[in-house]
């Protein structure tokens, strides 16, 4: 049990440190530092044209997709020095977040199922952040119940055509690509009759809208399907295997938003620390500590949890359910965390923007977004389900749609 | 980096394991429990055999020389074996006390005695209600005679000796306090078994009547000492938290998935899946804490003070957490005596106070984080 850094990891450390060093954008530094959770913005830059640019820089260097063999555009590095990277480029990984999908969810399920020509031509320009990817996967049908999409793919030729509609589909709006989960069999049961292809997102017929959030921001959207022609050979899987191929990204994808889910009790911490409350100092007061405290044994145990995967996977163990724990816990903590933070301002608490409110807004943004990071990747119920039966061994919920023609399993709850 | 524990480490967590399920099932934690003994002898002789009540003393004074990661997987044994032996009274407080403090003739008169089991010892520090404190502390030393009471001391009434925090001073500050070492078989010394809603573990109420007291450590640096044997045995209580905690969740999990109800195993229904998930998940977390001051212990890091309450809180939390929907599991079984269920809360609830209370320890993270983040 140590933290000490090997000879190689101390030697991959110093090299990092030293190339960041020289090229990270520091005129950035300050404010990505203090940028809210899932609001990252510049002042008098695109914030797209920076994060590519800085992805470019990283790619040309051999940084990109640590975890990447090198053929596609990584570096083939181990999991510990995906952490001692993560450690060392601090804020500027911030510029990392359109990028996750792509890089967390569509790299590997296209390395598990693309031609190699494919992934060579394909997945080069995705790491190195000059083509942004989006998963196509939810439906206003199917968001939990991932397999209970509609949206529709036939074959016509060499060809398939795809009508219907998806939702929830982060990053959208930039994407140059997408992974698409279709039903090309309605006739039988609902986890066979699904097929996953890759497509351009400039295709015709394909129409993005941005969705309003609850928070107010448009960080999704609806993605409308009209005819769109998808050539057989940009399937990924079998025809009707579709389950299987979204099994791999789902995996990655519990285990890059696990990994990365802010609790938000460092910013609450360091807020406490400076609040005073009418009796003095909000860190002096009792009720306040006790609180802290319980919120500051869930982020450390979080962080060493992830710790130790990091030493199972080190040791060549695969990613277990196990870090479906990751999300459960951050999601419903940073919630309570910034409503906590609101409480502690009394009435001036529902006051929000960068200039009306404490720290700029920083805890109202992060309450406005949290419900969204408790659904998405899985809403909280889903991942218990995951823990209680993947790990602990429970038996699975009972599914009244198993075995019956998905054009058979009933569309409305009360007629 | 490596954040997990040897080979060699997990192999003697299994063989501590192998040995407590043999040695230590539920019908010999029943015998104390109902107060047929007072705790398990043989049990107690045993573990001296197999080497684990010395694992973290120095080969010099009778232990193994092993170190305090293997402590740890130990820890984590006999608390899911819920073992009733004075193992924590005597090898994390009163072993720990001597090593930090003690001189090299104390080390060779108690620590041998302690590895081969031939010496019961405890610490006396509470004085009534309230946490750790300087200010609590009444018991008066001088001229080698120590006046007062202490309650409530763990297994006191089983202890052959008890290291004991007293006043020595009047000024008000920490440097009042001097430890003592006091031997509980010799004259000026009372002991009264009090009742413990932990009936595996005792409690004693120890009334010092001009007791002979031997000197621990420098005279005023008793707090000092306290502070750090409280940090360690923090982490090491935390590690026999986590293992009764996940016992807990094993014994709820194999009950649900064994007891049928409206035609199905109840551990097919989600409230009760939830429930699981969620004791896994708070025994998950506090694992990981208790990791993380498993290092802290064995390196003597500098972030021990706050990884030691850091472990605590977590463990605390998991353990009472798993213990109590461990039970809600079970139901209208899990309240009955004959389930093992109660032991287990009786224990989560008993160890969660022994320490100082959670809010002692909350108070102390965040004292220590506020430490840290202004260095």
């Amino acid at each position: 049990m140590n933290f000490d850094d090997t000879p190689q990891e101390a030697a991959f450390r110093a090299e990092a440190k030293a190339w960041i060093a020289a090229n990270a954008p520091k005129q950035y530094e300050e404010e990505l530092r203090k940028a809210s959770l899932g609001r990252v913005q510049l002042k008098g830059a695109n914030i797209l044209e920076v994060a590519k640019a800085w992805q470019k820089k990283k790619a040309d260097a051999g940084w990109a997709c640590l975890h990447w063999p090198k053929e596609y555009g990584g570096r083939g590095a181990s999991p510990i020095e995906r952490v001692i990277w993560q450690q060392e480029e601090g804020p500027f990984g911030r510029l990392s977040s359109m990028f996750i999908i792509g890089h967390g969810m569509c790299g590997p399920t296209m390395m598990a199922f693309a031609g190699e020509e494919q992934k060579r031509k394909y997945l080069p320009p995705l790491a190195s952040g000059e083509k942004i990817w989006c998963q196509l996967f939810s439906e206003p049908a199917g968001g939990s119940d991932v397999a209970g999409l509609r949206t529709r793919a036939e074959k016509q030729g060499d060809e398939w055509v795809i009508n219907g509609q998806k939702i929830w589909t982060s990053g959208a709006h930039y994407s140059d690509y997408g992974i698409l989960l279709t039903r090309s069999d309605p006739n039988v049961a609902k986890h066979k009759g699904l097929t996953m292809f890759f497509l351009d997102m400039k295709s015709p017929g394909v129409e993005v809208r941005p969705i309003k959030q609850a928070s107010g921001a448009s960080d999704f959207n609806e993605v409308y399907f009209t005819d769109v022609r998808i050539p057989d050979s940009q399937r990924l899987g079998n025809v009707n295997d579709g389950w299987n191929v979204s099994l791999t990204t789902l995996m990655n994808e519990r285990m890059s938003i696990g990994a990365g889910v802010s609790t938000g009790f460092p910013e609450l911490f360091d807020f406490c620390n400076s609040l005073m409350l009418e009796d003095g100092p909000a860190i002096e007061n009792r009720a306040v500590r006790s609180k802290l405290a319980n919120w500051a044994v869930k982020a450390s145990g979080l962080k060493y949890t992830s710790m130790r995967a990091i030493s199972a996977l080190s040791r060549g163990e695969r990613p277990g359910p196990e870090n479906s724990i990751g999300k459960l816990v951050a999601g419903s903590m940073i919630q309570d965390v910034a409503s906590y933070a609101l409480d502690l301002q009394g009435a001036a608490g529902a006051l929000n923007g960068p200039e009306d409110a404490e720290v700029a807004g920083k805890f109202q943004a992060m309450l406005l977004r949290a419900p969204g990071t408790r659904v998405e990747g899985g809403t909280d119920e889903i991942m218990r389900n995951i823990i209680a039966e993947r790990v602990l061994g429970l038996p699975g919920d009972i599914r009244v749609d198993k075995d019956v023609p998905f054009n058979k399993i009933p569309t409305k709850g009360r007629a | 980096m490596n954040f997990d524990f040897s080979d060699e480490q997990k192999q003697m967590r299994d063989e501590a394991r192998k040995y407590l399920a043999e040695q230590c099932p539920p019908k010999a934690v029943r015998e104390v429990l109902d107060g047929k003994a007072p705790y398990d002898k043989a049990l107690w002789k045993g573990l001296a055999e197999m080497g684990f009540l010395g694992v973290a003393i120095p080969e010099q004074f009778g232990g193994a020389g092993a170190g305090h990661l293997e402590l740890c997987v130990i820890a984590e044994e006999m608390g899911r074996a819920l073992a009733p032996v004075p193992f924590s009274s005597t090898v994390y407080l009163a072993a720990e006390a001597i090593l930090i403090a003690g001189s090299d003739a104390q080390k060779q008169k108690w620590l041998p005695k302690i590895a081969s089991g031939d010496a019961i010892g405890t610490l006396a520090l509470f004085e009534g209600k309230g946490n750790p404190s300087p200010k609590a502390i009444n018991v008066t030393a001088s001229g080698g005679a120590l006046n007062g009471v202490k309650k409530p001391v763990a297994d006191g009434a089983i202890a052959d000796f008890a290291v004991v925090a007293a006043r020595t001073g009047s000024s008000g500050r920490e440097s009042d306090i001097s430890l003592f070492i006091v031997d509980l078989k010799a004259g000026g010394v009372e002991v009264k078994s009090l009742t413990n809603i932990d009936l595996t573990r005792g409690q004693a109420e120890i009334t010092f009547k001009d007791a002979k007291a031997e000197p621990l450590g420098a005279a005023g640096e008793g707090w000092s000492v306290i502070t750090q044997v409280l940090d360690r045995a923090a982490v090491l209580m935390a590690f026999e938290q986590v293992g009764g905690a996940d016992r807990a969740l094993e014994m709820g999990r194999d009950y649900a998935l064994d007891r049928i109800a409206f035609g199905r195993p109840i551990g097919s229904f989600q409230a009760v899946k939830h429930m699981l998930a969620d004791m896994y998940v708070s025994a998950t977390l506090a694992r990981s804490n208790c990791y993380y001051g498993a290092w802290a212990l064995s390196t003597n890091a500098g972030e021990l003070p706050e990884a030691a309450a850091a472990a605590r809180i977590s463990a605390t939390q998991a353990f009472q957490h798993c213990a109590k929907n461990n039970i809600q599991v079970h139901g209208g079984m899990g309240f009955t005596w004959e389930f093992d269920c109660h032991m287990y809360y009786r224990r989560a609830n008993a160890v969660a106070l022994g320490l100082g209370s959670l809010s002692y320890w909350e108070d102390a993270l965040i004292d220590r984080m506020r430490k840290k983040n202004a260095a």
